[in-house]
């Protein structure tokens, strides 16, 4: 495939390199490109605050929109601020607040999602970071108005799914999305992480696959902020119109196809 | 940092394998002692001697806790294939399969607990884990879809490693599908009650394991959703004693009862009662 810089070449694994590349553009450059008057909105209303995951309100052109993204930050101290884009539980709960929130005030959600994986600690485990994925997973699939989850780097397994159960998945043709990091993977199957490369290819987790295989809806190939917000704006209005109940209805077919 | 602990590496992390060989006499993994597998199966698979649980076959699992003959199984031939063409993934699904004795790694049917119809699911431990790939997650859903048609409660015996890593994204996705499906089923008002046996981690806790209305657990069963190595490495630290057992996880407030494994079917009788309905 050819990348955004017009290189050639790229395997799997080398996309997977690039998608952790430091001087990527974050979530938060997403929402500064496409969102005007944004206003961050804090905590999960149980615990606290977790700063892996950043949500707020805004207008995307003319139309009031919850967005939520998960960021790794740019500096050294801004990777630390937002532990490097791994989230605990009260990140994804903080997240299903606000779509509930969305929900209510029928705005529709915008997710951005660039994480290695949910965050693996004592005290993440002890919070339920399964359930939180879980219960994400579970509201999301009935959630009454629509939203649309675009991989801009990383998509890191579980984590990255509980904030993917949407109507419409998008990728950066140089993100990936995977059921495990072809390092693990490779250590797990071969106890050689240097056959990342090989687990990267038999993964199929760049975009491009994903998109054959039906898994995700759309590859965008490059990061032009005007014409990804008029696409963003276009699914909206789209998915905006259609009853709530057909929506959802929808939403489950897509996952309910998965592998079938 | 990353999701290297969404899945336990099988042996070296489930705290020695509880699996029961095929041998008349085994030696246990715990107590070091010689006991025989005819009186370990008399004993709901727990050595006699030190109290050790091995792992239940889901089929076995299915009769200890139905009804005698009520259990009819359903989605019985669905079998996994290599849909991404994944190294070496054709000859562990043979491999699964044989250890396993079973076409895939979950069990579902209709049945009955006490007398109460329901549907039944058990994860296998012997087959690749317990491990969640396109079809574990079809059946499960297929089985929530059913039971939520003809309002009929659901009792799921989990036990996995996780996402099944050689079906890709199609792993992942089934962790949002089964979600989706026991939503709907509870929407209707339905129950769905499950039992944490060990292990169950990685993408199986992160959904359905973790959406039951009630959660039973047996003692010691290892629930959560990375791996405890990984944790260990990732913090530089050691991690307490009781860390991921089902007993602290119910301290943490994600288990109602832990149960001994011989008191599980008269748990799932009174809970059943209890939702049969009371006509006003
Ligand atoms: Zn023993």
């Amino acid at each position: 495939m050819q990348d955004i810089n017009g290189e050639t070449d790229m395997n799997d694994y080398d996309i997977v390199l690039r998608a952790r590349m430091e001087g990527r553009l974050t979530a938060k450059d997403y929402i500064d490109g496409l969102i005007t008057d944004f206003m961050e909105l804090h905590g999960d209303r149980l615990y606290g605050d977790d700063r892996a995951v950043i949500g707020g309100i805004g207008f995307l052109e003319d139309m009031p929109v919850t967005v939520i993204g998960i960021e790794k930050g740019k500096d050294t101290a801004g990777r630390i601020e937002h532990n490097f884009g791994s989230a605990n539980p009260e990140g994804y709960r903080k997240a299903l607040r606000l779509m509930k929130q969305a929900e209510k005030f029928k705005r529709p959600v915008l997710c951005l999602v660039d994480t290695a994986g949910a965050f693996c600690g004592i005290e993440a485990e002890e919070h339920g970071q399964g359930r939180a994925i879980a219960d994400n997973l579970y509201e999301m699939s009935a959630l009454r108005t629509p939203v649309l989850s675009i991989l801009i780097g990383e998509g890191g397994s579980g984590g990255a799914l509980a904030l993917s159960h949407a109507d419409r998945i998008w990728m950066m043709k140089d993100a990936y999305f995977s059921v495990v990091s072809p390092e693990s993977c490779a250590n797990i199957l071969w106890k050689d992480t240097g056959k990342a490369p090989m687990a990267a290819e038999a993964l199929m987790l760049t975009a491009e696959k994903l998109h054959a295989a039906g898994l995700i809806d759309r590859v965008i190939e490059d990061n032009d902020m005007k014409k990804l917000s008029d696409d963003i704006y276009r699914q909206f209005k789209g998915l905006t119109t259609i009853d709530p109940d057909v929506l959802i209805e929808d939403r489950y077919q897509k996952f309910r196809k998965a592998g079938y | 940092m990353n999701f290297k602990g969404f899945f336990l590496k099988a042996n070296n992390e489930l705290e020695g394998e509880n699996f029961i060989p095929r041998a008349r006499r085994i030696t246990c993994k715990k107590c070091q002692k010689k006991v025989s597998v005819s009186q370990i199966r008399k004993n709901s698979f727990i050595c006699p001697e030190c109290g050790n649980y091995f792992s239940v076959r889901s089929r076995r699992r299915i009769l200890m806790l139905c009804d005698r003959r009520s259990f009819s199984e359903m989605y019985a031939d669905m079998e996994s294939e290599n849909i991404l063409g994944f190294p070496e993934y054709d000859e562990k699904l043979s491999a699964a399969r044989e250890k396993s004795r079973e076409k895939e790694g979950v069990i579902c049917g209709e049945g009955r607990i006490g007398g109460v119809r329901c549907c039944i699911f058990a994860m296998d431990a012997y087959f690749m884990m317990g491990s969640m790939g396109a079809v574990v997650g079809e059946k499960i859903t297929r089985l929530f879809e059913y039971a939520a048609e003809r309002s009929l409660p659901v009792i799921g015996v989990t036990v996995s490693g996780g996402a099944r890593m050689q079906e890709g994204m199609i792993s992942l996705f089934q962790m949002s599908k089964v979600s989706a499906a026991v939503k709907r089923h509870s929407d209707k008002g339905n129950l769905y009650v499950v039992i944490l046996t060990n292990p169950t981690t990685g993408g199986v806790d992160a959904s359905f394991a973790m959406l039951g209305d009630i959660t039973l657990a047996e003692p010691g069963a290892r629930v959560g959703f990375a791996g405890p190595r990984v944790i260990e490495k990732t913090l530089n630290q050691a991690l307490p004693k009781n860390f991921q057992r089902a007993e602290r996880v119910l301290e943490c407030g994600f288990i109602d009862r832990v149960v001994p494994r011989d008191g599980l079917r008269h748990d799932l009788e009174r809970i059943l009662k209890l939702h049969a309905g009371y006509k006003r």
